[in-house]
């Protein structure tokens, strides 16, 4: 076990290394530059510029640079918002983008395990059919249509909630970028919380478990629950790529100020040492989580050794 | 799902099991064998008719299939239609001043009942039914491609992987490992967002190339797990012995055989890439204007929701329905191809 976690953070080192290099080798191959964005500069100005960042200097001194800046987990300067550091600016806004992930996630959890289990409990019911047309519903209609059209039910038309708007944590302002970001887990989740139910009650140790008279009720959340819901389990890997996606669309449709709409400004803004500091940062969190889930995965199913 | 398995597969409830019992059509041993009645003719079913047999049994996989067909055919021939009988293309923008605003649907410039636009205009004028019709032709058409370079990646990364073995058939699916945890989308969005291609049609080039690039990863690991348990079959010793290339016994022998799954995953693909370009092109990296897509006109229907709601219901909603069918018919291609993985 201890090897295999091992094995596991030395592989995130190389894989970091070949995202942070290709993200700064497509803005280096991009034409242009960030500050040609806006009228022609005096040549004078332009040399300052690029004496002021660096650019003078020779590829491998600038990629160097990079690296090295990773390796300190600091970015330097933030091209567009003067005068903030990368680091405060991730600061800034990775609690909105966490808050808003982890509730989605807890919602998707929580209602996606309970209309999959049902599901599966109530096979070729009229409830099964239904849950599982809902969950279809939810992979298909994309968040950035579902986020607008709940802000036009909730927001414009009842005005319930706000259609857009930064409260911070617990605000009703989190409601509807929550709901619409979970849609798509709480499908997902339906489905493989389904499946693995049905796959799982049909087992010895179940048989056992009713054998030894044991209530239905203890029997599928004592013991069914706990095999069945593995393939969720190893959905949560997956599921936080899913979720860096998600928060993009629905930071951009809720105006949230969060990692992926910074993400996106940055991008439109060839702000690089930004972009450089947001791609090191989420791919972090996604490889890290990866492992976690693995980890996890082994406490929960005996049955898996590494 | 099996369980030994840690590998993390994304929008999978249950992917293809690596050794499924498919023969494909080249070397079909596919017909079930049937009692055989004295004097009747034994009339053999492909696996091919069996499949189709179960699939219409599916209701809601037929459902999927009339639906998508429809919408297939209305982006195909709509546009043309529209633009013979009133002159209306995804592009046109009416000369009369008064005209150039948005109308809600049915409804003509005095606010009165009209047939003229079913779907409405937009701010330009332009009408919401064309445009519909006309981003369905270029969302379809960026699924269809991406997927079909996703399919050429995928089946011959897979196959090779998959029948030469050993040590390189371990470095190649590692880093199919690495690639899977990835947050690929970011390297696409900056990609995108600062390799803007030069022209409209460039621009579609570079989508087919992102998306089919980065979603071949599952395609290549069912093909590979298809190609290990057919490999060591007679029909391949066989064609070994007589001195066949491997890469023809790859391409010729292994893939027809590995077509089942592979059609079943590649009609779950198609949606998949459908809603990462309408992704893309909602956040304004994907098709520019003047093309349009499902998801560039939700982006524009968005951002004038509280007033001409009807510019993002029409293209959402034709996009949700699409992705609905396309996903209940690969559900039901996939029970149908593979009664073993029948949705208990």
């Amino acid at each position: 076990m201890l090897r295999f976690i091992i094995r596991r953070i030395i592989v995130i080192i190389p894989m970091l290394f070949i995202i942070v290099s290709a993200t700064w080798g497509l803005i280096r191959l991009a034409p242009g530059n960030f500050y040609t964005a806006e009228k022609k500069l005096a040549p004078a100005v332009e040399q300052n510029l690029r004496e002021k960042y660096g650019l003078n200097k020779p590829w491998y001194t600038q990629y160097r640079k990079v690296l090295w800046n990773m390796a300190r987990f600091d970015f330097g300067t933030s091209l567009k918002y003067e005068g903030q550091s990368v680091n405060q600016i991730l600061w800034r806004a990775l609690p909105v983008s966490a808050a808003l992930g982890l509730s989605a996630y807890l919602l998707a959890l929580i209602v996606g395990i309970t209309i999959g289990t049902v599901a599966a409990l109530r096979q070729n019911s009229w409830m099964d059919y239904g849950s599982m047309v809902i969950a279809m519903l939810g992979i298909s209609i994309p968040n950035f249509v579902l986020g607008p059209l709940l802000v036009l039910l909730f927001g414009l038309t009842l005005f319930w909630l706000p259609p857009a708007l930064w409260n911070g944590f617990p605000s009703k302002s989190l409601i509807l970028p929550a709901i619409t970001l979970s849609a798509i887990y709480i499908a997902y989740i339906a489905r493989l919380s389904r499946s693995g139910m049905l796959e799982v009650m049909r087992s010895d140790y179940i048989r056992t478990a009713r054998a030894k008279g044991l209530r239905e009720r203890d029997v599928v959340i004592r013991h069914a629950l706990r095999g069945g819901l593995l393939p969720v389990l190893s959905f949560s890997g997956p599921a936080l790529a899913f979720l860096v996606t998600g928060t993009v669309v629905v930071e951009r449709v809720f105006a949230l100020p969060g990692l992926g709409n910074y993400f996106i400004n940055a991008c439109f803004n060839r702000d690089e040492p930004l972009i450089i500091g947001i791609v090191a940062f989420i791919a972090v969190a996604v490889l890290a989580f990866n492992l976690l889930v693995d980890i996890a995965y082994g406490f929960v199913d005996p049955r898996i050794r590494y | 799902m099996p369980f030994e398995e840690n590998e993390h597969q994304p929008s999978s409830d249950h992917m293809i099991p690596e050794p499924a019992l498919h023969t494909g059509p080249e070397f079909a041993v596919a017909e079930d064998v049937h009692e055989v009645v004295a004097g009747e003719p034994v009339v053999g079913t492909s696996l091919w008719r069996d499949a189709w047999r179960r699939l219409l049994k599916n209701k809601l996989a037929v459902l999927g299939m009339v639906v998508s067909i429809l919408i297939i055919v209305a982006s195909i021939i709509g546009p043309t239609i529209i633009r013979r009988t009133n002159g209306f293309t995804y592009d046109l923008i009416p000369k009369d001043q008064t005209l150039t605003k948005s109308f809600a649907p049915f409804r003509n410039a005095q606010g009165a009942f009209s047939w003229t636009h079913p779907m409405g205009t937009d701010n330009a004028g332009r009408d919401m039914l064309a445009r519909v019709l006309s981003g369905g032709q270029i969302s379809l058409m960026v699924a269809l491609i991406s997927t079909f370079v996703s399919l050429l990646i995928g089946v011959s990364y897979g196959a090779t992987a998959g029948y030469v073995g050993g040590r390189l058939d371990d470095l190649m699916m590692r880093i199919v490992d690495v690639l899977y945890s990835l947050p690929y989308v970011i390297i696409v969005i900056v990609l995108l967002a600062l390799l803007p291609a030069k022209t409209p049609t460039g621009q579609l080039a570079q989508l087919f190339f992102a998306l089919g690039a980065v979603s071949w990863l599952t395609m290549a690991r069912i093909v590979r797990g298809q190609v290990m348990s057919l490999k060591n079959q007679e029909f391949v010793l066989a064609a070994r012995a007589t001195g066949v290339s491997t890469p023809r016994i790859i391409f010729r022998h292994l893939v027809p055989n590995t077509m089942g799954p592979v059609i079943v995953y590649a009609t779950l693909t198609v949606p998949t890439v459908m809603l990462s370009e309408a992704f893309l092109s909602f956040l304004g990296l994907g098709v520019r204007p003047p093309r349009v897509s499902w998801g560039s006109l939700a982006a524009e229907g968005a951002q004038n929701l509280a007033i001409f709601p009807w510019q993002l219901v029409f293209p959402g909603v034709t996009m949700a329905l699409m992705l609905f069918s396309l996903n209940f018919l690969g559900d039901g291609l996939r029970d149908a191809l593979d009664p073993q993985m029948r949705k208990n």
